[in-house]
């Protein structure tokens, strides 16, 4: 496996399935881990750094979730590369940006992926499709395990692992769900929904395409604290307001077509035809639009040809530096316009 | 549109906090993203958070605070206030009276409660607590939480067991 390979593959996470796949895309667990008695990764030297590499290697190789995944150096890479890992949400923005002593592991079908050196020694994350954090904990939880009989973590009885900050001291987890909320924005009920999540331990945040350009519909809602609960009891609260979530756009969708069916219908219509005829578009309409035409797949009235794991890859794939791998070659703004709106025609089977 | 830090840059990066339960949305250049690398990354909290650390530092600062250094790895107070970041595990017994109050206001709590490695678990011979001690840490934490019926309750065990322990000590003494 090679990181070239990586962009023919369908990864896990957006393969459009899992429970309540059409409200929540995506789960993901994350876990932060340290190594005792050598200096947090942002603050360490060049022979600290290499030791943690090193170790790093060594535990990888001798586990049997991670012997054989792709080993990727970041120093080796070039700034295309990089994009292209942070495009596939495989490493952070800021691991990309002093490459030195960091690296980063991504196993089979993408489902794991490990920073190492990133402000944390290891960070260790897990995503599966669909609201599924149990089964993403479950592996994560699997393979923190396997990795302490090599590794010894910085560990505290009071408090717990410790970590560079300490916004993720204790249990060092972030739990993070990714949601669809087109109705929720269409009734203008969202600003309601997300300042509730705020006042119960939890974060949103808007979230988007490419870094790039906004788009009002997706949101990922994620774990504040991590010091004096549980991971269970962490996981418990975060899935109880995704249920809740879930069941307010479920009404909202629902509310939406009987009050305004024939314009919310015609809204999803239009939006594919944009998609399927475009010339040049940017992801910000593009992310748009197909925000549309996924409301309509997950309703049932955009049925033929087209399922949420094809619009899942054009997600993955109309973004910079995918088109510009897939071309083999650095394109201009305006020239990746033409290649995404190219793109999404031939997947769509447009014009 | 124009980078809200710099006023100066196309803006490119855009993110929408939500702070004190209001949403406020930034629009930033690719530069003044970067110098807000961190903070936009994985800590949505982090400018509140690193606002606190401020106060803490107005509040509990009167000796000089800033100055202590860690042990291990030399990271000072102040460097932790600047960057946000601790250097390393050492650091954080060095600073173990700011960051308790920190952690605190952060998450609630200054105890862990979740998974701990199993080495840990055999290896690190384990302190073992007296009944009366753990009685203590569940008081002071009802007393924070405000859970003041608990606290009377709990203040009352404590009372007789430590009347209990002395007793059981005077008749071993009398023996
Ligand atoms: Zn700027
Ligand atoms: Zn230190």
């Amino acid at each position: 496996m090679k990181l070239n390979d990586l962009i023919n593959q369908n990864c896990e996470w957006l393969k459009g399935t899992g429970p309540n796949s059409n409200v929540v895309i995506s789960s993901r667990i994350r876990l932060a881990r340290n190594l005792s008695r050598i200096s947090f990764s942002h603050w360490a030297n060049k022979k600290q750094k290499e030791e943690v590499l090193k170790k790093a290697k060594e535990a990888f190789g001798s586990s049997n979730y991670t012997k054989g995944a792709l080993f990727l150096q970041l120093a080796d890479l070039n700034n295309l590369d990089k994009q292209f890992l942070i495009e596939r949400h495989l490493i952070s923005r800021e691991h990309a940006m002093r490459s030195n002593h960091k690296a980063v592991l991504v196993g089979d079908r993408e489902i794991l992926s490990i920073m190492v050196n990133e402000e944390d020694h290891l960070r260790m994350q897990v995503m599966q499709s669909g609201f599924n954090l149990g089964e993403a904990w479950q592996i994560t939880k699997r393979l923190d395990e396997d990795f302490e009989k090599s590794l010894q973590f910085a560990y505290s009885q009071t408090w717990g692992y410790l970590t560079a900050c300490p916004t993720n001291t204790g249990t060092g987890l972030r739990a993070s769900v990714m949601l669809h909320l087109p109705a929720l924005v269409m009734a203008r009920q969202i600003n309601k929904v997300l300042q509730a999540i705020t006042k119960l331990n939890l974060t949103a945040r808007g979230f988007y395409g490419e870094g790039t350009e906004a788009s009002g519909n997706f949101f990922q809602i994620s774990n504040q604290v991590t010091l004096g609960h549980s991971e269970e009891d962490i996981l418990d609260n975060i899935e109880r307001v995704i249920k809740q979530v879930i069941g307010h756009e479920q009404n909202a969708r629902r509310a939406l077509f009987e009050q305004d069916r024939a314009r919310i219908e015609d809204r999803i219509w239009r939006s594919f035809a944009t998609l399927k005829n475009a010339h040049i578009i940017t992801s910000k309409e593009a992310i748009d639009l197909f925000s549309k035409v996924r409301l309509g797949v997950d309703m049932g009235i955009l049925k033929e040809g087209l399922d949420i794991q094809t619009i899942n890859r054009i997600f993955i794939l109309m973004q910079p530096a995918h088109l510009q791998k897939i071309e083999h070659k650095t394109l201009s703004a305006q020239e990746r316009d033409m290649k995404r709106a190219e793109l999404i025609r031939k997947e769509l089977g447009g014009n | 549109m124009v980078c809200d830090i710099c006023h100066k840059n196309e803006a490119s990066v855009h993110l929408t906090e939500i702070v004190d339960n209001q949403i406020t949305e930034l629009h930033l250049c690719e530069e003044c993203a970067r110098q807000k690398g961190a903070q936009m990354e994985q800590h949505f909290g982090l400018a509140d958070l690193l606002a606190g650390l401020a106060d803490l530092g107005q509040q509990f600062e009167v000796g000089g605070k800033s100055e202590i250094k860690c042990p291990a790895c030399g990271l000072t107070y102040e460097d932790f206030r600047r960057i946000g970041r601790l250097g390393c595990s050492e650091c954080y017994e060095a600073f173990k009276d700011s960051l308790s109050v920190l952690l605190k206001r952060i998450h609630g709590s200054t105890q862990h409660l979740g998974r701990s490695p199993a080495k840990a678990k055999t290896e690190t011979p384990v302190e073992k607590k007296s009944e009366v001690s753990i009685l203590r840490m569940r008081l002071q934490r009802a007393i924070e939480m405000e859970e003041f019926e608990e606290a009377a309750r709990l203040r009352d065990k404590i009372r007789a067991l430590e009347a209990k322990e002395k007793k059981e000590k005077e008749n071993r003494r009398v023996r």
